[in-house]
């Protein structure tokens, strides 16, 4: 008898003391559990091979090896997906959303789409990536580390629309003085490129992944010739040399080596703003608004064991390019730095594009 | 000589790789995950990349490869099923694949085109494989030799394949034609991004119509409600005729067809950008023009599926050109073939220009790949064909619940919107329309796949072309009338003469009776009034944009000018003439004892219920109702039925990890899945 009550009452305890455990350590776990990365891209996009490179390393890296699917809800160039997550909440913490260069510009243009609030969301990592401009061979000889020799032509740009990231290099391009004709419409910069290669457009810029594997042969055949990186960020937020470029020039060089062109002032404030906003915090990945702190962490954690892999930055390089990774505290900071676009720097940028192409955001 | 050096020891190194069990074994598992997916209507490649990817991590590369191009190649092969038993547009690739195959089907010979098409795929997938081994080496100076004109100029040839599939009435043909473009412009203009009949308050239109949904919609839908109506099985008199043996004799005796057809499939699969919109219509359109007798097109032709079927597959392997020394995706599923490439292993295959150099044994290997799934694939299709071809014995009655199910589904795919549906809805009732009045459905399909090229090239090609007068005119000369350029176009002007030529004994929707005035003038109206209001659209746009209005206002013009003619001709014309074709006055839809109404009221019902409690419940009471009220089955039969549909439609969903169309209800409480 009393060793029944004895066996029940230890039962108890023991059942008592699980139970309290469980809140008491509070960890996460997300054992049997399915995390949604949700992009606002179509699969076929390059935030869509950012999503997919990371979550396989997400899952093994979060507690309890869940299974990361990654998911798509393309739609008006991702405003969709990101009007979408604002309305989300914290359920379970199960849900991840990444945001890229194109969900940036249209919110710091104030496209009158734009219903999402970068301030309500909690980031947990961003990643970024550089860029490289380069000419064809004819007017590349004519090339000498200034826009000086190459003011007097009009090239012509295959470009994906002046409101998105190539927004970067048709105002560097214009800060140089350089007459540059975008041809709209194309679909991604591989098709530029193609278009470059084909003779058809004579300037070309590509990100740093693309220009590795698609552009650099172009270079050793001969057939173009690097201009200028856009560079990267040192902790002060100065543009430095891209390292992973180190031997070509930044714009903000050949900028200072060419007559009229300024590191100072509205323009280059203003080119400067959406450089860092595009390339160096280009990819994001969020969590939605109201996310208990122990929930953020376990990400944060996670995020911050992939990056550590020994073999991380052999991977990433083909897929991401070997850019910083940052998480938590870095990544909100690096949110801060892509956001925080002084109001002069986006009127300039508006007015520009609606002198130069006829194009009307915000109002 | 220095070429054959590097080929062949890489041929041999590729072939070393593939002819492992372990690999043969990838690639099975692949084409059987492939023809699963793809024989669903609107789920390609892309559905089943995606699927694969989440394996694709560090996998021993020639595996992954394996498993991948074993999924991506049966596609176009897998898809057939729905082009001929259903009339249902698998995919781009299979467009042209309906005209013919769809009417055989009716005739109780589905096993017969069905073999037909498959022995044209598999012999198309080798002879671009064979091709590509020798071209792949020399191709990159031929890739860069088709600019802007010249991809202009392959659209223009594609698209001058509507004169031979304009119908009795050429006007009315090119008319349906500048529809198709006027309706695949609307939304966000690619250059500059102006709205074209789209408001941002409607963001659904702001992104355009997607093809899955504008396809389904002309073909698939009408022929569901014209079937349904008739109450009767697909094959008429629930007959099955001659048998797939059959099919491969036919595939037999026209293997110069084929031969010719997969050259052309592999030589425009090689141009970038051009995808496979246009591949199986040119071939469609040389079928016709090569074969004598043309009186049986659109009857039954089974020339008219040898000539597409032998291109689309052929198309996939030269599609591989642009994909993998450029670097640049030929379509969606090839975009994600790229990512997933460079997952595979340590990362070491790079897809692009390095790729001939460094990996040319891995180059070959795919090629091959390519062409043994197709081979796996066939198999696997002719040895299913003769069971499936069953499928138009039933009474249509009985499919014809699953058809709406699953084509609901797939539009649903394409955007996640509920709007989704109502898109297909919308788009079903203008092919309804046409279908009944004798508008070239064709025409305008080709009208509305082209109209991104056709607007995206001219616009580039001419900016690229004045800013090379500007330099001087002989530049500008040289640019725009290359060699190239010049031999397309005189094939394009040879081949519009001859289609409008053949074009009235070309019934591709068969023989129309004509009648009383009233009902096509409304139709004509119909559509001038929407022409009208989408050319004045247009010019309302800045001229600072202008290309983004030039393509509408200039196509939308010459569409209007077609309608404004034939108004004149069916004031003047008596009754009875063809120009009044009305379905409903005589044949099968006229006898048909269900009312059209009454039967699209059953798809509206489903739509409507969706958008109110989501999908799933919405199914659950249209099935159950369907099968017991419209169908007349029994209780058990209906309960059976029903469960068997959701149930497949959560295990598709669960294994695509797809969400369903939520509703209202899904808006005020939160339900699990799979009624979320």
């Amino acid at each position: 008898m009393t060793i029944a009550k004895l066996a029940r009452h230890t039962t108890f305890a023991v059942a008592a003391a699980a139970a309290f455990a469980l809140p008491a350590k509070a960890e996460v776990d997300f054992s049997d559990e399915t995390i949604e990365w949700v992009i606002p891209f179509s699969e076929t996009g390059g935030s869509a091979r950012w999503a997919n490179f990371f979550a396989p390393l997400l899952a093994e890296a979060a507690p309890g090896e869940p299974t990361v699917v990654v998911k798509f809800m393309p739609g008006a160039g991702s405003t969709k997906g990101a009007n979408w997550f604002q309305d989300q909440e914290h359920d379970e913490g199960t849900l991840l959303f990444g945001t890229s260069g194109s969900t940036q510009f249209p919110y710091l243009l104030g496209d009158p789409r734009v219903r999402y609030e970068y301030k309500d969301w909690i980031p947990v990592m961003a990643s970024g990536t550089g860029g490289v401009a380069y000419l064809n061979a004819e007017d590349g000889a004519k090339f000498d580390g200034s826009a000086n020799g190459l003011k007097d032509k009009t090239f012509i740009y295959g470009s994906q629309g002046a409101t998105r990231l190539d927004l970067v290099p048709l105002l560097a391009w214009e800060m140089l003085g350089m007459e540059v004709e975008p041809v709209f419409g194309i679909q991604g910069r591989g098709d530029g490129r193609l278009m470059f290669e084909r003779g058809e457009a004579t300037i070309d810029y590509q990100t740093s992944a693309a220009y590795l594997s698609g552009s650099v042969p172009l270079v050793e055949a001969g057939t173009a010739v690097p201009m200028m990186s856009w560079g990267a960020l040192d902790e002060n937020g100065n543009i430095v040399r891209d390292p992973t470029f180190p031997d070509i020039p930044t714009f903000k060089e050949v900028c200072e080596a060419t007559e009229g062109c300024e590191t100072s002032g509205e323009a280059w404030e203003a080119w400067k703003a959406f450089f860092i906003s595009g390339f160096p915090v280009q990819k994001l990945a969020f969590l939605p608004q109201g996310t208990p702190q122990e929930v953020v962490d376990a990400y944060v954690a996670a995020f911050d064991a992939v990056r550590s892999r020994d073999d991380f930055d052999q991977l990433a390089a083909k897929q991401v390019g070997q850019y910083p990774v940052f998480v938590g505290d870095e990544a909100a900071q690096a949110l801060e730095l892509a956001i925080n676009v002084p109001d002069n720097a986006k009127v300039f940028v508006i007015q520009w594009l609606k002198d130069a192409y006829g194009v009307e955001v915000g109002n | 000589m220095d070429i054959l050096a590097t080929a062949v020891p890489a041929l041999s190194e590729a072939w070393g790789l593939i002819l492992q069990p372990v690999v043969i074994g990838y690639l099975v598992l692949g084409v059987v995950m492939g023809l699963a997916v793809g024989v669903f209507p609107g789920l390609g490649g892309i559905a089943g990349l995606s699927l694969l990817l989440p394996f694709m991590f560090g996998m021993e590369p020639v595996y992954g490869l394996a498993l991948m191009i074993g999924m991506v190649a049966v596609v176009p092969t897998s898809d057939t099923f729905a082009s001929v038993l259903m009339g249902i547009p698998g995919s781009s690739a299979s467009q042209a694949t309906v005209l013919d195959g769809f009417p055989l089907a009716r005739k109780g010979e589905a096993a017969r085109a069905l073999a037909a098409a498959f022995a044209s795929s598999l012999f198309g997938g080798l002879v671009g494989a064979t091709f590509l081994t020798a071209f792949i080496l020399i191709a990159r100076p031929l890739v860069l030799a088709f600019g802007l004109p010249e991809m202009l100029m392959i659209t223009a040839l594609g698209l001058s394949m509507v004169a031979i599939l304009a119908g009795r009435i050429a006007l009315k043909g090119l008319a349906a034609a500048g529809l198709g473009i006027m309706i695949g412009t609307i939304g966000e203009a690619p250059a500059a991004g102006s709205l074209r009949m789209a408001t941002y308050d409607v963001p659904y239109l702001v992104d355009g119509l997607k093809l899955v949904i504008v396809g389904l919609g002309i073909f698939a839908v009408p022929e569901i409600v014209s079937l349904l109506r008739q109450d009767q099985s697909i094959a008429k008199g629930a007959k099955l005729g001659a048998g797939w043996l059959h099919g491969v004799r036919d595939w037999f005796a026209n293997i110069w067809l084929s031969i010719r057809c997969s050259l052309i499939g592999v030589t425009i699969g090689v141009i970038p950008g051009l995808g496979g919109s246009v591949v199986d219509w040119i071939a469609y359109g040389h079928t016709v023009q090569s074969t004598r007798d043309k009186s049986k097109f659109g009857k039954g032709e089974v020339r008219g599926i040898i000539g597409p079927e032998s291109s689309n597959n052929a198309k996939e392997g030269g599609g591989l050109v642009p994909t993998l020394l450029f670097g640049i995706p030929g379509s969606g599923s090839m975009a994600i073939f790229i990512g997933a490439v460079a997952l595979l292993g340590s990362g070491q295959i790079e897809v692009g220009p390095a790729m001939l150099k460094n990996n040319l044994d891995i180059t070959y290997s795919i090629v091959w790949l390519l062409a043994l799934a197709n081979v796996a694939g066939t198999i696997l299709c002719i040895a299913a064909s003769p069971g499936i071809a069953k499928l138009t014995t039933i009474r249509f009655t009985y499919l014809a619940p699953f058809l709406f199910m699953l084509i609901s589904f797939a539009a649903f795919q394409s955007g996640q919107n509920f709007e989704d549906l109502v898109a297909l809805f919308v788009a079903g009732l203008i092919g309804i329309f046409m279908r009944r009045f004798d508008w070239s459905r064709p025409a305008f399909l080709i009208g509305f796949v082209l109209s991104a090229p056709i607007e995206k090239f001219s616009n580039q090609a001419f900016q690229i072309a004045s800013f090379r007068f500007r330099e001087s005119f002989a530049d500008g000369m040289d640019y725009v009338f290359s060699p190239i350029v010049i031999v397309l176009l005189i094939i394009t002007v040879i081949s519009v003469i001859l289609g409008l030529r053949q074009a009235k004994l070309i019934m591709s929707e068969g023989n129309v009776a004509s009648g009383a005035k009233r009902a096509p003038l409304i139709m004509l109206l119909v559509i001038t009034a929407y022409l009208t209001i989408a050319v004045v659209d247009a010019s309302t746009i800045s001229h600072f944009n202008i290309t983004d209005k030039i393509v509408p206002m200039v196509i939308g013009g010459l569409a209007l000018l077609c309608c404004l003619v034939l108004l004149v001709q069916m004031i003047r014309k008596p009754e009875g003439n063809v120009i009044f074709a009305d379905r409903e006055l005589a044949g099968d839809d006229a006898k048909a004892p269900h009312g059209l109404w009454a039967t699209l009221a059953w798809f509206a019902g489903l739509i409507g219920l969706t958008g109110l409690l989501g999908f799933v419940l919405a199914l659950l009471i249209f099935l159950l109702t369907f099968f017991r009220i419209r169908a007349q089955a029994s209780w058990k039969m209906t309960l059976i039925l029903t469960g068997a549909g959701i149930a497949l439609m959560c295990l598709m969903a669960w294994l695509l990890n797809r969400d369903f169309p939520p509703g209202l209800l899904q808006e005020a409480v939160d339900l699990p899945w799979p009624l979320k």
